[in-house]
């Protein structure tokens, strides 16, 4: 791999700056208390307070899983600040009342709020550490029933549909990280899209780390009745500190019958350094419930941050002739780590699925891609496309592939094709040769590489999601 | 295309190199002018493809002694995308695939990058569409080429064509084809040797690597170089090129007795 390719795949973290406020920080470490704090300073019932103690219970019994393709000094969970919230300044009425310095912050981000919002037709609900701190277009949305908001405020005002909800689709016990989240999740998103209502807009949160040394433990609930869409729209970041951080969330969809829900993520939570020194542990519990007959379920990923990630957004196809789809680009550079895939299950009768994932690796970073696809008897006439396309960019990384294959029912169909490439120094000659310099041929390559996914993107996404790639590999080739 | 006042396009001179220390090329001179096209000739590992790719920049070889002026500028001195972008255009030997690469998006990247260098307008992707057409007609190409991937799954014969395709969007001034006629039919040769026949002109001058005659019946030489183990050890028309075809390559070693480091 030659310097010019080293340089460009090589930029600082345009992110990583701390925004100076005020915030209000739990002791560190996590026992029963630390949990009826936090259930206490959100003023929740009592039954959520059950809900997580229930879970802290169950992740007491639990260990860490050990099967990832990953390596990582053991985390100490009672190292961690369980909550941190940006000091409250009472109720705030209107964005006018936000924090000047946290609106910077936004800026710096490029997070459309404010007229921005209203030009890209983005309703933002803003996460920042653990509290949600606007939500822009709650009104226009509510005329048609949609209810958008942060899940704190869902549990003070809808707290029947959480508790109808929370934890049906990732249960407190579901796995170490769930189980952690279960117990101490501070703030999320909250979507509610009525019978036969086709939200009219995307709805888009944008998280950040912010503290240091505080976990991230976000919790959302979409939820699509009877015949509604929604397409939701998740981005990413967090300022960059040398010690790890870890971002343990839990995401529930839930799609009732021809309801139809879209959930697109941007990832680029601080990755550590050229030497592996900092960065964010990304173990994420992601997973969509298609519970009606034509129901669909979509995620789409570009994964571009973190010193690790491990994350398997999943469908349960459990409505006849129901639909689950997962595409996903994960980008590895320097020595990040990334075990990325998804389970498509099926239940119910003709339902089907199709994974697209593409991976590609740079410097000494390693990918994964890991996936279930599982059939089961009662799902006759399921069918599953899958595809696992991985691309090297030097001779220090690497790529794996960890298909898992279940099917217990003879009419299914399943198929899984994968492939291996790499940028050759012979195809960036090819390029100059025509006049197109490194960097250029490297974005042209990868977002051709890419194409299956970012068409699957929000237009304004796909962009940033273009741009992100060129700017994460750039002097990566050469 | 000899004529009276012609300058020289590209001087090479004395130019030694190597790959991974072993020495390739122990001392080439040679001068082309405007409007001339030379043919090297030579047997597999006598350094032709080499000059080739050390003309169009490509980084595993390095350049030990020598200078090569081209338009008079120090060629190398400039990255292979500024060869390129002034001129310089390297039809490849085994054109590589680019898989999700579509082929009319290349195309208009590179037309257009060259376009800018120039100071001229780029085209949108219509313009281009229409531009690009026009020129596949040149080579009896079907359109559908524009939607595939760059070189993947092209044929031997569809890949050389693409490279020509190539040169005609780019109208470079100095075409070097590096075995353009290797795997190719008898109807594709004389398709692609009818595209370089009429790209070829008073403005630009054209090298052909090959070692056979063949692709010579249809594109004319000027000057005819034989290249030996680094060297070139003969220079003649293009009735040497014939002579080569009937007799081999081992009589020149044996007629020449050229001393070490001779240049012609």
């Amino acid at each position: 791999m030659s310097v010019a390719l080293q340089n460009l795949v090589n930029q600082p973290y345009k992110h990583g700056f701390v925004t100076e406020i005020e915030s209000e920080i739990a002791p560190k470490g996590l026992n029963e208390d630390t949990i009826r704090l936090i259930s206490f300073k959100k003023n929740e019932p009592e039954w959520l307070l059950a809900f997580r103690l229930k879970a802290y219970n169950k992740w007491l019994s639990m260990t860490e899983p050990q099967w990832q393709n990953v390596k990582h000094p053991k985390i100490d969970f009672q190292e961690i600040s369980y909550y941190a919230a940006p000091k409250p300044k009472e109720k705030l009425a209107s964005m006018d009342e936000v924090d000047p310095e946290l609106l910077r912050t936004f800026d710096k981000l490029g997070v459309p709020m404010h007229e921005r919002a209203a030009l890209a037709g983005v309703a933002v609900d803003v996460v920042f550490d653990s509290v949600s701190v606007a939500t822009t277009y709650k009104e226009k949305l509510a005329e048609v029933g949609i209810i958008f908001c942060s899940i704190s405020e869902a549990v003070q005002n809808h707290p029947e549909l959480i508790q109808k909800y929370l934890g049906t689709v990732v249960p407190v016990g579901d796995n170490f990280y769930a189980a952690l989240n279960s117990a101490v999740f501070t703030d999320g998103s909250f979507c509610y899209i009525p019978k036969g209502v086709k939200c009219p807009m995307d709805l888009s949160t944008y998280f950040r780390i912010n503290t240091e040394g505080s976990g991230q433990f976000e919790r959302t609930l979409i939820i699509a009745e009877e015949g509604a869409s929604v397409s939701y729209l998740e981005g990413c970041t967090a300022p960059r500190f040398d010690t790890n951080q870890l971002h343990a969330a839990v995401v529930e969809l839930i799609a009732l019958d021809n309801a139809d829900i879209k959930y697109s993520t941007v990832q680029n939570w601080y990755a550590g350094d050229e030497n592996g020194v900092g960065g964010i542990y990304n173990f994420v519990t992601k997973r969509g419930l298609a519970k009606g007959v034509n129901s669909r379920i979509s995620w789409t990923q570009v994964e571009t941050g973190s010193a690790i990630t491990w994350k398997y957004p999943s469908c349960i196809l459990r409505g006849d002739n129901s639909v689950g789809e997962f595409y996903s680009v994960a980008v590895t550079n320097n020595f990040q780590q990334a075990d990325t895939g998804t389970k498509m299950v099926h239940i119910g009768k003709n339902t089907r699925s199709t994974i697209v994932s593409k991976g590609i690796s740079a410097g000494h970073s390693n990918s994964s891609y890991r996936g279930l696809v599982r059939v089961g008897p009662t799902a006759d006439g399921a069918r599953n496309y899958s595809q696992c396309d991985s691309m090297l960019i030097g001779d220090q990384c690497g790529a794996h592939t960890f298909p898992y294959i279940q099917v217990q029912n003879h009419s299914a169909k399943v198929e899984h094709e994968a492939s291996t490439s790499k940028i050759g120094e012979d195809q960036l000659f090819y390029f100059s040769q025509r006049g197109i310099d490194a960097e250029e041929a490297v974005s042209m390559i990868i977002n051709g590489f890419c194409k299956d996914v970012f068409q699957q993107l929000p237009m304004e996404f796909a962009v940033e999601a273009t741009n992100l790639l060129s700017f994460k590999l750039e002097g990566s080739v050469g | 295309m000899i004529t009276n006042n012609s300058k020289p396009l590209l001087e090479v001179q004395g130019l030694h190199a190597s790959v991974n220390g072993v020495a390739i090329l122990k001392g080439i001179d040679l001068t082309i002018n405007y409007g001339e096209i030379h043919a090297i000739m030579g047997i597999n590992g006598s350094g032709k493809s080499t000059l080739a790719k050390i003309l169009a920049g490509h980084s595993a070889y390095q350049v030990t002694a020598g200078n090569v002026i081209f338009d008079g500028k120090d060629l190398l001195a400039l990255a292979p995308e500024e060869r390129a972008r002034s001129g310089v255009f390297l039809a490849f030997q085994y054109p590589i695939e680019i898989p999700g690469v579509a082929n009319n998006q290349f195309l208009r990247l590179a037309y257009n990058t060259v376009q800018t260098q120039r100071g001229k307008d780029e085209l949108d992707p219509l313009e281009f569409d229409d531009y690009v057409r026009e020129k596949m007609k040149l080579l009896e190409m079907n359109p559908d080429f524009l939607d595939r991937s760059v070189n993947e799954g092209f044929s031997g014969g569809e890949k050389k064509r693409n490279e020509i395709l190539q040169m005609a969007l780019l109208e470079p001034r100095l075409n070097i084809l590096d075995e353009t006629d290797s795997g190719l039919d008898i109807d594709a040769l004389r398709i692609v040797a009818n595209g370089v026949n009429q790209l070829t002109n008073k403005d630009n001058a054209t090298i052909l690597v090959t070692h056979y005659q063949r692709l010579l019946n249809y594109i004319v030489p000027d000057y005819v170089h034989v290249m030996n183990s680094g060297r070139i050890i003969k220079t003649g028309g293009k009735e040497l090129a014939l002579e080569l075809e009937t007799r081999g390559y081992d009589w020149i070693g044996a007629e020449e007795n050229i001393p070490e480091g001779a240049a012609l």
